[in-house]
């Protein structure tokens, strides 16, 4: 469902005497449907950069980064729209919104986006944020003002509103107590039941070893790893 | 997804004497995708907008559209009241100060019926129907609808203007700094709406803005420009959090962060 | 007499407003450009109909004035005086015998015939004027048949009055084509307008605009399907000639609020009364 072949990685610093600096060198790998897979590695190492070029946030200077059918490194910006629309979502550390937008209709806007009818994405919006136990008096208020573990839950809430078969997750049960951590891995066992290739980036062992089957070590990847 | 492209620009050129208004710019633009145009003031984002739309001749180029019923059309060499028709009908154009897109001596209903008397509407009772229905559309009280808007807010004056602008269901609109001179609150819930109409009745747009936050709310796409030069284009966010072009990425790190 | 040159216009003067005249009438309803030139009266007192009587009179020609329907208002008699004095020719009140009649503010109630001539004076030409103030915009709107704006001026109307309340100067459409101003006579008198036997010539003078209508020219209203044009006027009949289809000036007759209402024009409501029709408020 996801693969990549070869990819390079480099920032260059314009502002600062165009300095070039390498990040991530020769990826290669890929995630079946229904596998999950964790990136591992020290901080600094690239997890999230990495993370990034899968969705088409970082470019690649090289190589193929392949997610359904569409090479994302080539794509056009309205292909890697509707791949990010249909087939891939993520989950990010942080809640990114338009303010002023009630938390129901956030958690919907990805099912409205693929044409949903407004009721039935908003019948399943709210049965994410009552699973994620955000209180139904929330729901007509903007995330923006919410606790940051209530953030979190509103953006995996929203993730997870459609059901996409390639799913990329950046720490999704970081600042969670026990209860939500367990919904959020159960939400992702459920995923991957149904079929969908998840890659992650867990720094709780426990949450890893839990939904994980696999771990791939972002370190590999590193300049000074290949020289 | 379709192949055809709503709107193809080729190499489109203005000169000011020697001056460079915007330079070989080319660019598709596909059904239902936003894309932004930032750059700082005398970038020549406002030059290459008001070309496209028609309000300025280029030197060069071509700014194809595909019409409803002759399919891809030149617009820079059509005939004037070919464009004339296409500005009224499937293309609109919001600008930065609401005063310049509105009659300001007419009702908010006349101002929303205005296109559609202008394509042959003669019943006033449907005319107001629509304009009623197109006031709640961009949240206006309906009883506002024979005030005129002067009597308006800033931000209910910029709604007005797209209410104005949609009412006949145009397929491609340009907008010219939309959120400019609003204040932030005000700011966002415009943003809003305009997403919303955006996704619902599946507009193409173009948004020229020196504001980058709004583009990463609203714009799919996103090109750079400076000195009358595109200098970047992609994917908004990827273009903002990945920039590869110097001019970009000084432009990115010069926001303040709140 | 020999003091002036016929009707006080030099001859080139004439030639160059005929032209536009013949314009005119050779595209109804667009408004032709001219040099109008300085009369002995000041704007606002017909300059732009004079010019327009004065190239169009022969000395074989009956002229008749009416100001607001009336032959014997200050501006009615003094433009009459001013042809007999510099045209002599022929003058008249009597609307049949007329062969140029120029006019302020009314179409005469009688039908007017083949090989009349009709001359309206106009103060602002422009329909469009108050809605598009640009000359080079109102311009190529007529140019493109874009009209959309008459409406939403009519729109406006119906919105604050819950009907049309444009009662005078109300915009006309010539043959389908340009929408015109004719000039600001009662909406009463808009359907006399089409398909007349008579030429009907306007001139605005501050302005520099002639424009026309010739015989048998199609003029329709402006209106909406749900609020159709409607002609109507003060729903009594003429004091003095019980006269019920004529258009009516109100007339304050006392301090205690004493009114009637007779015919604006004099010509026809004199001639009603000597054919013995007799008002309620009649002598």
């Amino acid at each position: 469902m996801i693969e990549l072949e070869n990819v390079y990685k480099t920032f260059t610093l314009h502002n600062q005497g165009a300095a070039v600096i390498d990040v991530l060198t020769d990826v290669s790998f890929a995630v079946a449907a229904g596998e999950c897979v964790a990136l591992t590695g020290s901080s600094g190492s690239g997890k999230s950069t990495l993370m990034r070029m899968i969705y088409g946030n970082y470019m690649a200077q090289s190589g193929v980064i392949r997610v359904g059918d569409v090479d994302l490194v080539q794509a056009q910006p309205r292909e890697v729209i509707r791949v990010r629309r249909e087939v891939m979502g993520y989950v990010s550390q942080f809640l990114r919104v338009v303010p002023r937008v009630p938390t129901l209709d956030v958690v919907a806007e990805p099912l409205l986006k693929i044409g949903t009818p407004a009721d039935k994405a908003k019948a399943r919006a709210q049965e994410l944020l009552e699973r994620l136990n955000i209180p139904q008096t929330l729901w007509g208020l903007s995330p923006t003002t919410f606790s940051g573990g209530e953030q979190q839950r509103v953006n995996i809430a929203r993730g997870f509103a459609h059901q996409f078969p390639a799913m990329l997750l950046d720490e999704p049960t970081a600042s969670l107590d026990a209860t939500n951590r367990a919904v959020v891995l159960e939400l992702i066992e459920d995923a991957k039941a149904r079929g969908a290739a998840i890659i992650g980036i867990f720094h709780d062992e426990a949450a890893r070893a839990r939904v994980c089957d696999r771990e791939i070590d972002v370190t590999g990847f590193s300049p000074q790893a290949a020289a | 997804m379709t192949d055809q492209p709503l709107l193809s620009v080729r190499k489109i050129a203005k000169t000011y004497g020697n001056h460079i208004g915007c330079e070989n710019v080319s660019f598709d633009l596909f059904p239902g995708e936003v894309m932004g145009i930032v750059g700082e003031s005398g970038s020549g984002k406002s030059t290459l907008l008001n070309c496209m739309a028609g309000h300025l001749t280029p030197d060069a180029g071509e700014v194809v559209f595909d019409t409803r019923v002759n399919g891809p059309r030149d617009t820079v060499t059509m005939s004037e009241p070919e464009r004339r028709m296409l500005s009224r009908t499937d293309w609109a154009f919001v600008h930065q100060h609401a005063r310049d897109g509105l009659r300001m001596g007419v009702s908010a209903g006349g101002n929303v019926g205005e296109r559609l008397m202008a394509v042959g509407a003669r019943n006033y009772g449907d005319i107001r129907d629509k304009a009623t229905d197109w006031l709640g559309r961009v949240e206006i009280d309906s009883s506002r609808i024979d005030d005129r808007p002067s009597t308006f807010s800033g931000g209910m004056q910029q709604r007005l203007q797209i209410a104005r602008n949609l009412v006949t269901g145009p397929r491609l609109v340009f907008m010219d700094e939309p959120t400019g001179g609003l204040d932030v609150s005000v700011q966002a819930r415009l943003l809003d709406l305009l997403r919303g109409l955006v996704r619902d009745m599946g507009l193409s747009a173009i948004i020229v803005t020196h504001d980058l936050a709004v583009v990463r709310l609203l714009a799919d796409r996103l090109m750079v420009m400076k000195s009358g030069q595109v200098v970047e284009n992609g994917l908004t966010d990827q273009v903002l959090d990945d920039p590869q072009h110097p001019y970009t990425q000084l432009l990115v790190s010069s926001v303040l962060q709140v | 007499m020999t003091d002036y040159n016929f009707a006080y216009l030099d001859e080139q003067t004439k030639r160059m407003i005929r032209r536009a005249i013949l314009k005119g009438l050779a595209i109804p309803g667009y408004q032709v450009p001219f040099a109008s030139r300085e009369m002995p009266m000041p704007y606002g007192w017909g300059t732009g109909g004079v010019q327009v009587s004065a190239a169009v009179l022969t000395p074989e020609d009956r002229f008749k004035v009416i100001d607001q329907g009336a032959d014997d208002t200050t501006n009615a008699v003094s433009i009459r005086k001013f042809f007999e004095h510099t045209a002599g020719v022929a003058t008249t009140t009597k609307t049949a015998e007329a062969t140029v009649i120029q006019t302020r503010h009314r179409i005469p109630e009688a039908d007017l015939g083949e090989g009349q001539i009709l001359v309206y004076q106009v103060p602002i030409p422009e329909p469009l004027r108050f809605l598009e103030p640009r000359e080079s915009e109102t311009r190529k709107m007529h140019s493109l048949e874009e009209y959309g704006l008459m409406h939403v001026k009519l729109y406006e109307d119906i919105s604050r009055h819950g009907h049309i309340a444009t009662a005078y100067a109300y915009p006309v459409k010539v043959e389908a084509r340009y929408v015109m101003d004719p000039s600001p006579i009662p909406k009463f008198d808009n359907p006399k307008l089409s398909n007349s036997p008579a030429i009907q010539l306007f001139g605005a003078g501050r302005e520099q605009r002639i424009y026309a209508l010739p015989p048998y020219t199609r003029v329709t209203s402006l209106d909406f399907e749900d609020h159709p044009f409607d002609p109507s006027k003060a729903d009594h009949p003429c004091g003095l000639c019980a006269a019920e289809d004529s258009y009516l000036d109100e007339v304050i007759v006392d301090d205690a609020g004493g009114r009637m209402f007779v015919c604006s024009d004099t010509d026809f409501c004199e001639a009603r009364q000597n054919a013995g029709h007799k008002g309620k408020d009649a002598a």
